[in-house]
């Protein structure tokens, strides 16, 4: 048996997530002395996957999973699942993945948990911990069932270069088919998303106005960022929704968080709990947010933002 | 059409989170539950269906009868009927298999839950149903039209938005965006009085085992006393990101 590993992949280019997902499942196989076999989808080339450690890379080759979806590639998996004899199932936390692991916990009526942020407390009974109550607290969370899938937060255990020589196997699977047909995927014009970002740029009603991102998204460009918005400021359309972090909009998990005029209200600031680091800027130093924030600057963020912004370009 | 709507009860997103029992349950005490946010989105959605695709709307949701209160509001805000599975919600699991059973008595076109509760977050639960229906799912749902028995939606993803079509029946995991945070529906008193004739019909459970357990809970550290830097020595925070938090 062996730990399986899902990666994900787009345009051939694997998940920076994913890389993290696989140095999770070594040092889990390691602690139980297990294999690990990392799973691709259509991807003939997994040389880079070989600095994480993996015992072997599954190709699964299929004109069925050209396009990403959950039933089909959770019934590709279940094959591999079946060869490898596999008790143990470990996917990133992007959007696609938790999508994937729902489905593929119901297909194999088994327990899924994620948001795991560490090892494994114990493997027998098998233990993780998650986050909950958005990151208001966590969970010592137990998995009973005999195939166990779990989803490991973003930057939560960092990626452990283990330079291994994998065996490879290609699968051919063919026939799976759905209804389900993607029609057309709009790309959002940002080059960073905040799933996949280190570092993220966040904007709030300090701001006063839409007119006013263009020094949100200079500071982050600066910084290679994404950049994301507090709720207020999504509700008044100042900024999409795909840009909403907090207890309603998207859950971030960054290495450095910049709040840059938000309060910090309760809920925005479980959203972003999970970030490592955080610098807010506002003007106000009653604003909660100071109490939540690493490092905090107060003062007029139009002052503050432009020189931080010359600042770093001369250091680059 | 029949719509069935799976609600949670989660506590109010400005709740405190304590724990009792030695950190092994959820301390309730003078906690306000609410809709999860995520399925009020759903709910609304489903309620504005009812015109435009003459659809039935059946709010459920799997608890004891303290989540009554949270039912009736479904009813006010416009749900046809209400069931409320009568058992404690223990996990993801055992919810989606209750809620299974009695989607194999009663025939659902559509069933919506929200993308994730904001109480354990597992967005597992319509993952889990659709899976063990061998329905269509589409998660994070931010657009859904209804023709006749074919869907088309558009659900947010990793740098953009995805939009597609399938036959029903499906299960959406719904979120803000599939209805506007302003098109939210505040019961009106027409609408609460409505809501006590409406049926809320209380159904025995199957008594499924859960498959994940809470052994004990905690709350994240104490967080250190934030450092402030002058707003006129960024050159401070830029070396302290830099050789101290070694993030940039």
């Amino acid at each position: 048996m062996s730990v399986l590993v899902y990666i994900e992949s787009e345009n051939s280019k694997f998940k920076k997530s994913s890389y993290e997902a696989l140095c999770y499942g070594r040092a889990l196989a390691d602690s139980i002395g297990k294999k690990v076999c990392g799973v691709v989808i259509n991807c003939s080339n997994t040389e880079n996957l070989n600095s994480y450690g993996a015992d072997k890379i599954i190709n699964i080759n299929s004109s069925d999973l050209v396009d990403f979806s959950s039933k089909k590639y959770a019934h590709a998996l279940v094959e591999i699942v079946k060869s490898e004899n596999s008790k143990i199932i470990i996917l990133s936390s992007s959007p696609n993945s938790k999508y994937l692991g729902a489905h593929l916990s119901g297909i194999t009526d088994s327990s899924f948990v994620s948001n795991v942020v560490k090892l494994p407390e114990s493997s027998n009974p098998f233990i993780v911990k998650r986050t909950c109550f958005t990151n208001k607290a966590f969970s010592l969370t137990e998995l009973t069932s005999d195939l166990k899938i779990i989803s490991i937060t973003s930057n939560s255990f960092g990626i452990v270069e283990k330079p291994n020589n994998p065996e490879n196997e290609t699968v051919e699977i063919k026939g799976i088919s759905t209804n389900q047909k993607i029609l057309d995927i709009e790309k959002e014009s940002g080059t960073v998303t905040i799933a996949d970002a280190e570092i993220v740029v966040s904007g709030g009603r300090g701001l006063k106005g839409p007119e006013n991102w263009e020094m949100i998204e200079s500071l982050a460009e600066t910084l290679g960022a994404a950049t994301a918005c507090s709720k207020p400021v999504s509700d008044m359309g100042w900024r999409p929704h795909s840009e909403h972090v907090g207890q309603t909009g998207k859950p971030v998990a960054s290495n450095l968080y910049i709040a840059i005029g938000i309060s910090g209200a309760i809920q925005h600031l479980a959203g972003i709990n999970s970030s490592k680091v955080k610098v807010v800027i506002n003007n106000d130093p009653e604003a909660p947010f100071f109490k939540a924030a690493d490092y905090g600057v107060v003062g007029d963020a139009f002052e503050i933002v432009p020189s931080l912004i010359k600042k770093l370009k001369a250091r680059q | 059409m029949n719509i069935l709507v799976c609600i949670s009860n989660v506590p109010d997103t400005t709740s405190k989170i304590n724990f009792i029992e030695n950190d092994s349950n959820f301390d309730t005490n003078g906690v306000q539950f609410i809709i999860n946010p995520n399925d009020e989105f759903g709910l609304t959605k489903a309620v504005w269906m009812k015109e435009s695709n003459q659809a039935n709307v059946t709010a459920l949701t799997v608890g004891d009868s303290s989540v009554e209160a949270t039912l009736r509001k479904c009813l006010a805000i416009g749900a046809d009927k209400a069931i409320r599975i009568d058992c404690p919600a223990h996990d993801a699991y055992s919810v989606a298999k209750e809620i299974e059973a009695h989607c194999k008595e009663t025939k659902y076109d559509l069933i919506i839950c929200g993308r994730e509760s904001i109480d354990y977050n597992g967005g597992l639960v319509p993952g889990l149903l659709a899976g063990l229906l061998d329905f269509n799912f589409i998660t994070n749902c931010v657009k859904l039209e209804i023709k006749e028995s074919k869907a088309t939606f558009s659900r947010e993803m990793s740098g953009g938005t995805e939009i597609s079509e399938c036959e029903l029946p499906l299960v959406v995991g719904s979120q803000k965006g599939l209805v506007e945070e302003s098109d939210l529906i505040i019961p009106n008193m027409r609408g609460i009085m409505m809501a006590r004739q409406k049926p809320l019909d209380v159904v025995p459970a199957q008594g499924i085992n859960p498959k994940t357990r809470d052994k004990k809970f905690s709350k994240p550290e104490a967080k250190s006393e934030v450092k402030l830097v002058k707003a006129d020595e960024l050159d401070k925070l830029i070396d302290l990101l830099e050789n101290e938090a070694k993030v940039i």
